[in-house]
């Protein structure tokens, strides 16, 4: 009987040897160690034993059950792995075929833009204000200090409508007498966006409607300094930490003085290249201080307030930003044109 | 406005590089736009220093074996003078003169070697001069034109420079860069620097900036000829259109080409050189910015003989009659309008003031006696004249930007002299200036502390009032003031802010330092409703659409397309557009009363290379109010799906499914979802949209929007190119209404602590029941215990009985204060069946 078990023992280690799947090994594992498997049939023959031999018996069939527990469990390890490999290998993919997209969205390249604005200026305490497109010459002109038939006035062509007095704004700096009105007597710092409209011929550098960023704080404590200051921090982190401004005297009715702010290039890092005609400058906003008459008309005393106001082009900033050199890409929405952004 | 350096030297010093000039220029606001070099380095063609020099002509001799050429003996600084070969025809006078050194006849001369542009070519070609046998003349070196030397096109002959007591010192052998080389500055002139619009008021500011003392031009007349008194009077009718006119009468003028010199200088400013008379106008107007008019004295001489023919001539300004009409000197003849002011005299009108000269009177090429006038007039009455009559001179664009009348007496007086020095006219003794009411002079306060304040500089009074000095201010300081008086060329001075700017310039607005903002931070209250506008975005974008900008601008007609074969959609809004009086283009003459139609539009241009277009805008309409001045601007939200739903694959071939209209309902749902709001949708019947596929949106029961599939007649019209089977999905609502619903805050809802049983449940009802009207059915039948009802399921046909529908629906039972049981459910599931199968609803097995 011992010898019995003894072959029962070599016999399963070498079938065991020879399993090379889980399957195999499976009905291995059945026939062998399961409910009605060899080493249990064997166990049944314990009847047949004097009761001295059956304690040996016992002891032996035992270690057999554990040893070939234990090597089906090394043997089980080893099919796996190797299967696991095989599995592995078979299944690799041609990661360079193309991968399935979402349906892609996206804003425009101005509300980009515009966002960055709001964030830096939303950053120095300046909210953003809305005004309507459609004004009155009043807003547009004439509180901000353009007389009429100022020459001044020739710098931005409007369209007029059908209502006397009411045009399409030129610029943003129409809601500047609105803003200072809803505000009284608060200090104010907002920005106000918005689109504008020029009676100009639509070329790649000119459309008849852009939007634009007008900026205007007014407060007791407000000086040309602090409009350097705001507008080189705003030119730092919208083109880079390393930009320099420049600030040229410059023309606006109403700011008095009057500043251009120029950027360093940052395509050719001043060094001189076609787009900013080797001047090394690239002109970025125009600002000043709020011209008394105008602080006057907003309700403040130019004797106590002062303040400073901008303006800038959103579309320039993003032309200069993408190397865009068509204006009239930005309102054509060619979707092949506003997906790159 | 061109800035020739070797000009603007005449009356500033010019020490420092072309670019640093620029830069000190540009940054005190005289922006340079470009700069164009002449002979220097930085030109095309620069002159070479040791082959390109100035030439004095001692001889002209005729060559031997040809007609039309010419040998000419030059000096030009060597051991000995050279013969040069040429053809230029303004040398053959000199032929057989002999010496004529005396005559101090100068050109340019190009050396052996040197690179010039061919003077026969049409486009500038570059050449280098090489020695070759002329008709058997052995030829070295070349005479210039200004062709060759990349001046002008000007190629006929070769520039003759005479030395006399009025040229600059010529001396032969002096390289050509250092005669004629130079570099222009254009300069832009912004309406607040008109005062720069001359080489003087350059040559000011610049001395200004650049701390040097300024040499002003000889404005001294000598005035030899008889009295002219009792020759010409003058009246000026308003002396607020006309405050001053200034005349002086030249007899005797030569009318010959001006000297080179002047020719060249006018040249480089960017004006062609006609005859003296016409270039010393043109010169005094460029050099000190007071434009001036040359009347032919004999023609209002013989006019006076038949209005007065013992008497003066009479000249009077005066505004139009009615009616009444001017030729100017281009021959083109002007209807005149109230505010056009004329120079007449009793006969009729002889020029439009400040801006063109009259046919009739102008100098004609006999013309001897010329009577010179220098006025000023009202800028906005010149303006207004030059914009209307579209005429866009020298003398309108100055007169139109404001010429202080200090300046009249002193233009008429160079001009008259220069008449007097180059044109040989001798002037008549006296000058005529009718100037009834003379400027004030202008005294502006300036409070010290503000100017501190405004600038953020902490300068002292002495300082400040220097700064101010630099640019002609004649300042007296006080304890905590000052008060300047404004030198008389400037009219933009009014105020201490004025001041303050001009101090600014002067100090260098780079050297102001930068501050952070120290004053009160004012309250931050956001904007909470253009927020809102951009969440919108944001979640849009999230669900696949692209955003759009467009054109605000465009015409009723192109927005009625929307509306398929209903007239009532076209008549409500006609008369409420914002309509441009002067639109660009007849395309776009209206403010627009639609987003979608725009939208429309882009779907409809990218409709030829995209296979799915899902796009939106946010913006504003502009709806006319008949009682109110502005329109009423609405925030509308369009968008529009059409193509495929998914970007292609490769797995899953190249035709994925299309946009339906439940796409369209998805992406408003995810849109109301997100934003917590609660739409609904009501079967709607729209011009713009396909019957039976159309809803309308509802919130708190008030119409905010339509949404649906876009009428097939519609897609037609805007173009949209689909394919069979292909919609095209629309949505436009009123954010107005929409964003004020919007909830600053909501409870969120706690997390099951119990867990959920799931049961399904299939219904066959009548076709023409809504979804709606079951799902809500379902949430009242099942009781609190029905935490959510979905659909999965709709199915017609067999076995479904004709006429009927079968819904089917997971239905999610929970309870938040125990675990439920079987029994629970299958109480509540039939209490829901017997809900149901009142309206008619029975349960599929």
């Amino acid at each position: 009987m011992l010898a019995q078990l003894d072959e029962l023992y070599a016999e399963s280690l070498e079938k065991l040897k020879a399993a090379t799947t889980t399957a195999v090994l499976d009905t291995w594992y059945k026939e062998t160690l399961g409910r009605k498997g060899a080493v249990y049939l064997m166990t049944r023959q314990v009847g047949q034993l004097s009761p001295e031999e059956r304690p040996v018996f016992g002891q032996q069939i035992n270690k057999i059950k554990t040893d070939l527990e234990n090597a089906y469990q090394e043997r089980l390890a080893e099919v796996k792995a190797v299967e696991l490999e095989s599995h592995i290998a078979s299944s690799a993919l041609d990661i360079t075929l193309p991968g399935r997209r979402p349906a892609r969205g996206g804003l425009h390249v101005i509300t980009q833009t515009l966002r960055e604005i709001y964030r830096i200026f939303g950053d120095m305490g300046f909210q953003v204000y809305r005004s309507p497109d459609v004004e009155t010459d009043a807003y547009n002109f004439e509180m901000l200090n353009f007389p009429p038939h100022h020459p001044a006035r020739e710098m931005q062509d409007s369209f007029y409508t059908t209502k006397e007095d009411v045009i399409l704004r030129t610029h943003t700096s129409a809601g500047q007498i609105r803003a200072m009105h809803n505000y009284y007597p608060e200090p104010v710092r907002v920005i106000l966006p918005g689109m504008c409209y020029r009676n100009e011929q639509i070329t790649t550098r000119s459309s008849i409607q852009f939007t634009q960023v007008e900026g205007l704080a007014v407060g007791t404590n407000i000086t040309f300094a602090d409009l350097k200051g705001t507008l080189t921090e705003f030119a730092r982190r919208l083109f880079g930490a390393n930009r320099e401004t420049r600030f040229r005297a410059s023309y606006f009715p109403f700011t008095e003085p009057s500043a251009e702010m120029d950027v360093s290039c940052f395509l050719c890092e001043g060094e001189g290249c076609q787009v900013c005609k080797y001047t090394g400058w690239l002109e970025i906003l125009g600002s000043g201080m709020v011209h008394p008459v105008v602080l006057r008309n907003g309700g403040y005393d130019p004797a106590i307030y002062t303040g400073f106001a901008f303006g800038m082009g959103p579309e320039r900033i993003a032309m200069l930003k993408y190397g865009i050199n068509d204006i009239r890409l930005f309102w054509d929405n060619d979707l092949r044109f506003l997906q790159q952004f | 406005m061109r800035v020739p350096l070797s000009w603007l030297n005449d009356y500033v010093k010019i020490d420092l590089p072309v670019k640093e000039v620029e830069m000190i220029l540009t940054n005190a606001g005289l922006e340079v736009k470009t700069i164009d070099y002449y002979g220097l380095p930085g030109a095309d063609l620069e002159w070479e220093r040791d082959n390109v020099v100035l030439g004095h002509i001692l001889q002209v001799e005729q060559h031997p074996n040809a007609d039309k050429l010419v040998l000419a003996t030059v000096e030009y600084g060597a051991d000995k003078p050279e013969v040069v070969v040429t053809g230029a025809p303004n040398l053959f006078p000199y032929v057989g003169q002999g010496d004529i050194a005396h005559l101090n006849l100068y050109s340019p001369l190009a050396l052996e070697g040197a690179t010039l542009y061919d003077g026969h070519k049409a486009e500038l070609k570059k050449t280098k001069l090489k020695g070759r046998e002329l008709r058997g003349v052995y030829n070295r070196c070349m005479l210039c034109s200004e062709k060759e030397l990349g001046i002008s096109e000007e190629h006929d002959g070769i520039i003759i420079m005479v030395k006399d007591e009025y040229a600059p010192a010529y001396k032969a052998g002096t390289p050509l860069q250092d005669v004629l080389g130079d570099a222009v500055l254009e300069i832009d002139i912004i309406p607040n620097i008109a005062r720069c619009a001359s080489i003087v008021g350059v040559a000011r500011e610049y001395a200004a900036l650049t701390e040097q003392d300024i040499c002003y031009p000889d404005y001294e007349v000598v005035m030899e000829g008889q009295p002219l008194d009792n020759r010409v009077v003058i009246t000026t009718e308003n002396a607020k259109l006309n405050p001053r006119f200034v005349a002086l009468l030249i007899e005797g003028v030569e009318q010959k080409p001006s000297p080179f010199w002047m020719q060249y200088r006018l040249r480089l400013a960017g004006q062609r050189p006609i005859n003296v008379v016409v270039d010393i106008s043109n010169y005094v107007m460029l050099e000190m910015g007071q434009p001036n008019h040359t009347f032919d004295y004999d023609f209002l001489r013989q006019r006076a003989d038949e209005y007065a023919p013992d008497g003066p001539i009479h000249i009077n300004t005066r505004l139009p009659h009615e009616g009444e009409t001017l030729t100017t000197l281009d021959d083109i003849t002007h209807k005149l309008q109230p505010y056009n002011i004329l120079v007449t005299d009793p006969l009729g009108n002889l020029s439009l003031g400040g801006v063109m000269g009259g046919l009739n009177s102008e100098i004609k090429p006999e013309t001897k006696n010329v009577l010179l006038e220098a006025a000023a007039w009202n800028f906005i009455n010149i303006r207004r004249t030059g914009t209307q009559l579209g005429i866009h001179t020298d003398a309108a664009f100055r007169f139109s930007r404001g010429v202080h009348p200090s300046q009249a007496l002193l233009g008429a007086k160079r001009a008259a002299e220069l008449l007097r020095r180059l044109a040989g006219g001798t002037v008549a003794n006296g000058i005529i200036d009718t100037y009834p009411e003379p400027a004030e002079p202008v005294k502006v306060d300036l409070n010290l502390n503000y100017a501190r304040r405004l600038s953020g500089l902490n300068l002292s009074g002495t300082e400040i009032a220097n700064l101010l000095r630099r640019l002609e201010f004649d300042v007296t300081v006080h304890a905590e003031s000052l008060t300047a008086t404004v030198p008389d060329h400037r009219m933009d001075i009014e105020g201490g802010h004025d001041l303050v700017e001009e101090l600014c310039r002067v100090y260098g607005y780079g050297r102001i330092p930068s501050t952070i903002l120290a004053d009160t931070l004012p309250p931050q209250r956001g904007n909470p409703t253009l927020e809102q506008e951009e969440r919108i975005k944001d979640i849009l974008v999230q669900a696949g659409l692209q955003e759009l900008i467009n054109f605000r601008l465009t015409i009723p007609e192109r927005e009625n397309r929307l509306y398929a074969g209903d007239k009532t959609w076209q008549t409500d809004s006609a008369d409420t557009y914002v309509t441009l009086t002067n639109p660009i283009s007849p395309e776009r003459s209206v403010m627009r009363h639609s987003i979608l139609a725009s939208v429309m539009d882009i779907a409809a241009n990218n409709s030829r290379y995209q296979g799915r277009i899902a796009i939106f805008e946010i913006g504003q309409i502009y709806i006319g109010q008949p009682d109110e001045l502005l329109p009423q601007e609405k925030t509308r939200l369009s968008l529009v799906l059409t193509g495929q739903r998914e970007v292609p694959h490769w797995q899953t071939g190249d035709e994925p499914p299309l946009y339906d209209f439940f796409d369209l309902k998805g992406i408003l749902e995810h849109l109301c979802d997100n934003l917590q709001i609660q739409v609904q949708y009501e079967a709607a019947r729209h011009a713009s949209y396909r019957p039976g596929r159309t809803a309308q949106l509802l919130l708190n029961e008030t119409p905010i929007g339509m949404m649906g599939e876009i009428h097939p007649l519609v897609v037609e019209r805007f173009g949209i190119r689909i394919e069979p089977g292909q919609a095209v999905l629309a949505a436009d609502i009123d954010l107005d209404a929409l964003i004020p619903a919007i909830p600053q805050a909501y409870p969120y809802k706690p997390l099951p602590t119990y867990p959920a049983v799931r049961e399904d449940l299939a219904l066959i009802v009548d076709k023409t029941v809504s979804a709606a009207s079951i799902e809500e059915a379902l949430l009242t039948a099942g009781g609190p215990l029905l935490q959510e009802v979905k659909l999965f399921d709709v199915y017609e046909g067999k076995p479904i009985p004709p006429g009927k529908k079968s819904l089917a629906y997971h239905l999610t039972f929970q309870s938040a204060s125990k675990t439920l049981t079987d029994k629970d459910v299958s109480k509540n599931r039939k209490r829901l069946i017997q809900q149901l199968s009142k309206m008619g609803a029975s349960l599929r097995e």
